[in-house]
């Protein structure tokens, strides 16, 4: 009797165990993947393979990279990743070497591991200016490795100086967009010769076209752990032309209070944005950011306008529909005319772990305009590269000139933000969504983020 | 040849060598030595291997999380207890504590609950083997796949919209407005039903092992008693439940442990909004999106004390049953 409960026991124990050891295999498993193809790619036997492309040898200055390979790591998967795997296509073409990239939508774990084991890929994306001020001193200093002062003339000064701390290039921008545009459907109000320049003539424009769509906004916030964020754009655009340039620095900057009432008037400017939105809070809250523009093509159409930034060309609805007819935009109207010419935009930051030859080179070329013309041919990308003006159709150039002719260029505030506290912003711009009644709690909250987070630094 | 698979090759073939080759070799050891030393070293010797793993997977990243939580973010400065009164001041963190509690409770209630419900119940039907195996199935998807499959189970879509989650669906089919059921943190109603996921999974493994000890209990035992006049009510209580009782410990354990550990259900459904986050979730946000390795080890600990009490009555309980033998 008693044996037989033992042997019960002893089952369910190790049962217990192998279950213990299969998912520990699993999740050990989820963060080496990409970890082990991520080594420092090993100096190949550059003789060998050196007759099998005779153009690398005659052109490539540093010698033959031919056979050898270089590791990246970004974001970009599906579209994304074809675009950038064409846009380093030729490169792989004329020195014989490889890109071996891999993706991930984690790439903050695997670089945080990364940077404390020392296992980095060669190049790799990063999240953004905040994380690449905490891994400067793993970054090489791009100052070595690109030609510098081309870069310089070819790119917006406040681009560099984003990708420049201490003095050491760490960071480059390899694809640009420009944030706050308000897009529409030209079939149901056609705006292109008679685009608002002011909030409220929006806002007449709104109440004398109510009957067209069910409501005025389309929104969407849901963006996974980063859900939040399209709020924060829309809070960034308010704060940017409610309060200007000076304030909105500050802001980023930690150096004025979340409760401060500039903020807190561009809360409340959103949360009337929320209340005249598809759907209401709740579908605002459930939305995925890159659907939410798709009531606008809607048979009767579910709203007038879909604020987000110029990649959502290539999300949700938008690549089914044709630019220019079935979509244009037109730039936030100003608020306050003193602040006039203001644009905010974003992008995607590339970094160097590894200075091997092979790195350097692509590292130089992806910067060019020839290469980053491939990429914005491709369309949904904007280039950092003033030279790049490939651009496949009339709203991408437009938005590109926008970047190129901007008389203040601010870069998006939430990034620029601690990484903390750019969770919290996203995190309440959710709680404020749900419950506007809240709002001085929530502010009281990101103060004490604020405190928190920026003392870290 | 492609290099992984050449490593592939040489760990399912290396690992059981070099184990079988240690064995070999402390053996031959072992033969060396006189009849006296041998059963004395024999056991510590076939231990050796499990406990370096153990040491050095377990108790030396144990112990490095317990100094890392009295450090400031970077490492640098030893700053006592901070991160501890950190968390337990921290409005998000507090959120988190109560829903594991949530977890805890509901989770193991659940699991072992109706573990032991279907056990038991599927011990008298002909079917037996065809509904334990369907209630084991969910336990082999992996807890990223489950999670995706209840998002569609609560998924919400703005009113004119068609409905594709299956319950607004049904709700619909009755006349009744969607429900956006993750939003709902009245009540902790999103962290239940992210709960119930979990439960989906893991009723199964529950059911399965208490089925084993339930088959284990001699039927000459239950015949007896029912000779004697005792009810079946009487029966399942005062002998068939006490019988059960050091698998239902065991059990319930693992459970507790498991809804402690749970992440992923509410990463992938929720990301923590709503307020929905769990421990495990602010130990991840202050790991790899804050870099404060301070603060997640101090996390980490406090799961661990939370932890050790369940796992010092286990030991109770087994000790007291060898002292049974």
């Amino acid at each position: 009797m008693i044996e037989q409960t033992r042997s019960v026991r002893t089952r369910a124990a190790s049962a217990i165990a192998v279950l213990a050891i299969i998912s520990a295999a699993c999740s050990g498993s989820a963060t080496p993947t990409p970890a082990a193809s991520m080594a420092p790619s090993a100096p190949a036997s550059a003789g060998a393979s050196m007759a099998a492309s005779p153009s690398a040898a005659a052109s490539a200055a540093t010698g033959s990279l031919a056979g050898q390979s270089v590791t990246v790591i970004g974001t970009w998967g599906g579209t994304e990743q074809d675009a950038f795997m064409a846009m380093v296509k030729p490169w792989e073409d004329q020195t014989g070497a490889t890109v071996k990239y891999t993706g991930t939508r984690d790439l903050n774990t695997v670089l945080t591991t990364g940077v404390a084991s020392g296992v980095l890929p060669d190049l790799a994306g990063l999240p953004g200016p905040g994380q690449m001020n905490e891994w400067a001193s793993s970054l090489v200093d791009l100052s070595t490795v690109l030609d510098v002062n081309t870069y310089k003339s070819e790119t917006a000064a406040p681009l560099v100086d984003l990708g420049t701390v201490n003095g050491k290039m760490v960071g480059v921008f390899i694809k640009t967009s420009i944030k706050g545009l308000i897009w529409y459907d030209p079939k149901v109000l056609d705006l292109s010769a008679s685009a608002p320049t002011t909030w409220d003539a929006l806002q007449t424009v709104i109440a004398n076209n109510k009957s067209k769509a069910a409501a005025p906004w389309c929104l969407g916030v849901e963006s996974g752990a980063a859900s939040g964020w399209p709020g924060t754009d829309w809070i960034e655009d308010f704060v940017l032309r409610q309060a200007g340039p000076d304030v909105y620095n500050q802001w980023w900057q930690g150096k004025i209070k979340w409760s401060d009432p500039a903020i807190k008037t561009a809360f409340q400017s959103f949360g009337q944005i929320v209340a005249q939105s598809y759907g209401g809070a709740t579908a605002v809250n459930a939305t995925n950011f890159a659907n939410a523009g798709d009531p606008l093509f809607k048979t009767p159409p579910g709203c007038l306008f879909l604020h987000q930034a110029s990649f959502i060309t290539g999300l949700g609805q938008f690549p089914k529909e044709t630019s220019g007819t079935d979509y244009n935009f037109f730039p936030f109207p100003d608020i306050n005319t003193q602040f006039t010419g203001a644009v905010e935009g974003a992008g995607d930051l590339f970094g160097m772990f590894h200075n091997t030859p092979a790195a350097a080179s692509l590292m130089a070329y992806l910067v060019t305009a020839p290469a980053q013309d491939i990429w914005v041919k491709l369309g949904g990308a904007i280039s950092a590269n003033k030279n790049a003006t490939d651009y496949p159709d009339e709203i991408s150039k437009r938005s590109a000139d926008l970047l190129a002719n901007a008389k203040v260029f601010v870069f998006d505030a939430s990034d620029l933000m601690p990484t903390e506290m750019n969770n919290e912003f996203w995190a309440d711009i959710v709680k404020y969504v749900q419950h506007p009644d809240q709002l001085d709690a929530l502010l009281a909250d990101l103060d004490k983020t604020q405190a928190d987070a920026y003392a870290a630094q | 040849m492609d290099p992984r698979l050449v490593t592939a090759v040489i760990v399912v073939l290396g690992v059981p060598s070099v184990l079988i080759g240690y064995i070999w070799l402390t053996e031959r050891f072992l033969g060396l030595l006189g009849q006296r030393a041998r059963p004395r070293l024999r056991p510590w010797l076939w231990l050796a291997p499990a406990l370096a793993f153990l040491v050095v997977f377990l108790v030396y990243p144990s112990i490095g999380s317990l100094i890392r939580s009295f450090q400031n973010a970077a490492g640098t400065k030893f700053i006592g207890l901070d991160n501890y009164a950190w968390f337990f001041n921290d409005d998000a963190s507090l959120v988190a504590l109560k829903n594991s509690l949530i977890w805890l409770v509901v989770l193991t209630t659940l699991t072992v609950g109706l573990g032991l419900l279907i056990a038991v119940l599927v011990d008298r039907v002909r079917y037996e083997t065809v509904a334990k195996s369907v209630i084991f199935v969910p336990l082999a998807i992996s807890m990223v796949a489950a999670s995706v499959i209840w998002t569609f189970m609560y998924d919400y879509q703005v009113p004119p919209n068609p409905q594709v989650g299956t319950l607004n669906a049904a709700l619909g089919s009755v006349g009744i407005a969607p429900i956006a059921w993750v939003q709902i943190s009245d009540f902790s109603l999103n962290s239940i039903l992210l709960v119930i996921v979990m439960a989906w999974m893991w009723t199964g493994f529950c059911m399965v092992i208490l089925s084993a000890a339930l088959k284990g209990i001699n039927p000459e035992l239950l015949e007896a008693a029912r000779v004697d006049g005792a009810t079946e009510g009487q029966v399942f209580r005062r002998i068939t439940l006490p019988l059960m009782a050091p698998t239902i410990a065991v059990v319930t354990t693992t459970m507790v442990i498991t809804a402690l550990k749970a992440f992923d259900v509410v990463y992938v459904m929720t990301s923590g909004h709503f307020d929905t986050q769990v421990v495990a979730f602010q130990l991840i946000q202050e790991l790899y999106n804050f870099g404060n390795p301070g603060r997640a080890s101090a996390i980490g600990i406090v799961l661990l004390l939370a932890i050790i009490p369940v796992m010092a009555f286990n030991v109770r309980r087994f000790r007291a049953q060898e002292a049974i033998r």
